[in-house]
């Protein structure tokens, strides 16, 4: 029955899914270059674009699924994977750089690759780099979620992780 | 492909030498023109400039930078130099860098010999891997039994990509990712098999190196041969007659069919048919179909030819609301299959069980086709068992010792290895209209078409879409033949577009082949296809028909012997439960 009752959850949410890509292709349809447009209302939307996604978008406009994803892959923005629940966003903008971004980048990515030995919890996490996000006077910074945290060094990541795994 | 804009002639010089070419001509081009070869491992003669691989350039007199000759128009007064010491020195640097990121596998690559890659390295005296090797750890995909992609092998040039997707418009392969990080992967890094590939292997005929290549089952068959108990039985496709030839230094087009029939018997085949009659079969049930829906009225127009399978799976992912109008008659290796399992293991005296049915094909699909649906078991046992594509032939022959350029001219055996001009049509693009006009006016009018009319010239050449009118008895047939995917989409528009009209359909009766040129410019066949070489191989087929007693597939006395002593009618009970098959819609991405 449990089983049942989570097929039919499935299934309707894949009908609301493909009504509202329906919606986006009927917003964005006959105006030139509209696929980069959809695919943004759709990462909008679900957070990243599903394979399941992708084709129900195919279907609706006629794209082929290797058209889809030679944009999807080109660009850096469109994710193919769910996003974590915590986004860390290490500014790789030049000030950031020069202070140590990329030890800082390499320490989270140490930090979780410890998480993942340790039996999970990694996966919570999106490890991102991004350009210059105005705060050079912090340098180095990271963004996690929406809060920024600045003048970091490598020793301060872990923390980091830790308050966000409590909360 | 390229855009000439006018009649208009530009003279410029190439290597201080005087040249005068038609406007819109590329530099790369010119060149070949005056006698100079550019390399280049991503500009093919069938596909538009990518300008990726940066092999061609060239220096043009008065420019700081050089320019790729693949994708630069050569202008008035242009003067362009194509070889010096710089040059060679870049164009060498170029390819350790593309050797830093493939594998020093050529040894056991399936391209080993005739390597694109492989071949500049040697000519530009490449002897050590200068540079770090950084070589992909991924996977090949075995996934399609077709075809197999080796992605460390891939240089990126993107032929298969434009191939699949611009001529064939299946899109089934795409560059994925940007930059350092750029790769060919099947729709969205999903397996082949889970792709809307149709198998027909143009990818493989149009890439450079061994990252796209056929499924090699050669060495199935030399156990097949090598087994005392099993009775081998080969067919050869009609283009590959034409075609095999060019593996042994023979020009494109030359005809050996008697030459490759002695040398099959001397592998070790014990009968050695030839897929031409089945041809003439296949006409004789399509033919009828035709007739039966023009002149009775019984199913849909137009009436769209079967033979491809590479066209069949497309159709059934893509074109499903017109199967109703799909000839139900199988192709001819499939017929021959079934008939040499039935009718030829019965007057022979063999256990069908124990005889091995191997198929010559100038196509990849055809490996696909043997198991496609239970109607290709309906001999009782698989019909045909192995496919080898030209290319694997040709591997088979050299591994046998056997020296073919001395092979003797001898015949095939009777009797499915006679054949009318009619069925070696078959290999080429117009060439199942052809023959099938030929049979359909003797079933309306009781008459032969005149010896001048034998040709019907409108079917044949290169053109993406052929349109000809015949009459019938005074109605007139009207008929379209397509090649190349990108083509066929346009002619069924077409269909549909009056169908949804209400109108008369623009056609009775439509030919498609998968590949550009038809078979003989299948998958399968000798690597170095351009238009030049099709045009040969189709000319091969034409004179053989020319050549032939009989042109016309009714006419075929080993077909009508079969009829009477075995499958009774065409399209009778008996010949509908052999040769003939039906189609079902497919998913086109499996996920």
């Amino acid at each position: 029955m449990q089983t049942q009752t989570e097929l039919g959850k499935l299934l309707e949410w894949v009908e609301i899914m493909r009504g509202r890509i329906r919606e986006i292709v009927r917003e964005w349809a006959d105006q030139e270059g509209n696929l980069i447009m959809m695919l943004h209302a759709i990462q909008n939307e679900f957070g990243y674009i599903s394979r399941g996604a992708a084709g129900e978008l195919a279907k609706e406009t006629g794209i082929s699924m290797a058209r889809i994803y030679e944009v999807i892959t080109f660009y850096h923005y469109f994710r193919v994977t769910p996003p974590g629940k915590h986004t860390l966003q290490v500014c790789m903008g030049t000030a950031c750089y020069l202070k140590g971004a990329a030890a800082l980048h390499k320490e989270l990515e140490r930090q979780l690759g410890i998480l993942a030995a340790a039996g999970g919890g990694h996966d919570e996490f999106q490890l991102e780099t991004v350009r210059c996000i105005g705060c050079c006077g912090m340098a180095p910074a990271v963004v996690v979620d929406a809060e920024t945290h600045g003048r970091l060094c490598p020793g301060d990541m872990a923390q980091i992780l830790h308050q966000k795994q409590k909360a | 492909m390229k855009t000439i804009h006018s009649n208009a002639m530009i003279q410029a010089t190439i290597n201080g030498k005087p040249i005068e070419v038609p406007e819109g001509t590329s530099i790369l081009d010119a060149a070949r023109q005056c006698g100079v070869r550019i390399p280049t491992l991503c500009k093919h003669p069938d596909l538009l400039p990518t300008a990726a691989c940066g092999l061609c350039i060239v220096k043009i007199a008065g420019r700081e930078r050089m320019s790729r000759a693949c994708a630069t128009e050569l202008q008035p007064g242009m003067e362009i130099t194509t070889h010096d010491g710089e040059l060679t020195r870049i164009r060498r640097m170029i390819l350790e860098l593309i050797l830093s990121t493939h594998p020093n596998a050529c040894l056991t690559c399936k391209r080993n010999g005739n390597c694109e890659l492989q071949t500049l390295i040697g000519e530009f005296g490449v002897r050590d891997d200068r540079l770090e090797k950084h070589i992909r750890d991924v996977p090949p995909d075995h996934s399609n039994g077709s075809i197999i992609i080796d992605f460390t092998k891939c240089i990126n040039c993107a032929r298969c990509v434009q191939t699949c997707q611009k001529i064939q418009n299946v899109w089934a392969l795409s560059m994925l990712n940007r930059g350092i990080n750029t790769r060919m992967a099947p729709a969205g890094d999903i397996s082949l098999a889970e792709s809307p590939c149709i198998k027909c292997g143009q990818c493989a005929a149009h890439c450079p190196t061994g990252a796209i290549v056929e499924h090699d089952e050669v060495a199935t068959v030399w156990d097949a041969l090598e087994d005392p108990e099993t009775f081998c039985s080969v067919q050869i496709a009609p283009s590959v007659r034409v075609a095999l030839g060019e593996e042994f230094g023979y020009p494109p087009g030359t005809n050996l069919t008697r030459q490759i029939y002695a040398t099959l018997r001397r592998l070790g085949f014990q009968a050695v048919f030839d897929t031409n009659f089945a041809a003439d079969l296949t006409i004789m049930e399509e033919a009828g179909e035709f007739v039966q829906r023009f002149v009775h009225g019984k199913g849909p127009l137009p009436l769209i030819t079967s033979c491809c399978p590479a066209w069949t799976d497309y159709m059934e992912k893509k074109h499903q609301d017109l199967i109703e109008n799909f000839s139900t008659a199988k192709s001819p290796q499939q017929m021959l299959g079934v008939v040499a399992k039935t009718y030829y293991s019965e007057k022979a005296g063999l256990d069908p069980a124990k005889h091995f049915q191997v198929s010559i094909m100038p196509c990849t699909a055809k490996k696909y086709e043997l198991e496609r649906t239970d109607e290709m078991f309906a001999s009782g046992y698989q019909d045909v068992d192995v496919t080898l594509t030209t290319r694997e032939l040709a591997r088979m022959i050299k591994q046998s010792g056997l020296v073919f350029r001395e092979m003797p001219e001898e015949e095939a055996d009777s009797p499915l290895g006679e054949y009318s001009g009619s069925g070696t049509l078959f290999g080429a693009t117009g060439g199942v209209m052809e023959a099938a006009l030929r049979t359909a006016h003797f079933l309306v009018t009781g008459q032969n078409l005149a010896a001048e009319a034998i040709n019907i010239l409108p079917a044949r050449g290169l053109k993406g879409v052929k349109e000809a009118e015949i009459v019938l008895e005074g109605t007139t047939v009207r008929v379209a033949i397509s090649h190349g995917m990108a083509n066929v989409d346009k002619v069924l528009d077409k269909v549909r577009a009056a169908r949804d009209r209400g109108e008369e359909p623009p056609y009775h009766f439509i030919e498609v082949m998968a590949c550009p040129g038809g078979c003989i410019g299948g998958g399968g066949q000798p690597y170095g296809i351009s238009d030049e070489v099709r045009r040969k191989r189709m000319e091969g087929l034409y004179h053989d028909d020319k050549s032939c007693a009989r042109r016309f597939s009714h006419e075929n006395p080993a077909i009508q012997q079969l009829y009477k002593d075995f499958l009774g009618e065409p399209l009778g009970e008996k010949a509908e439960q052999l040769l003939h098959t039906r189609y079902k819609p497919r998913k086109a991405y499996q996920r």
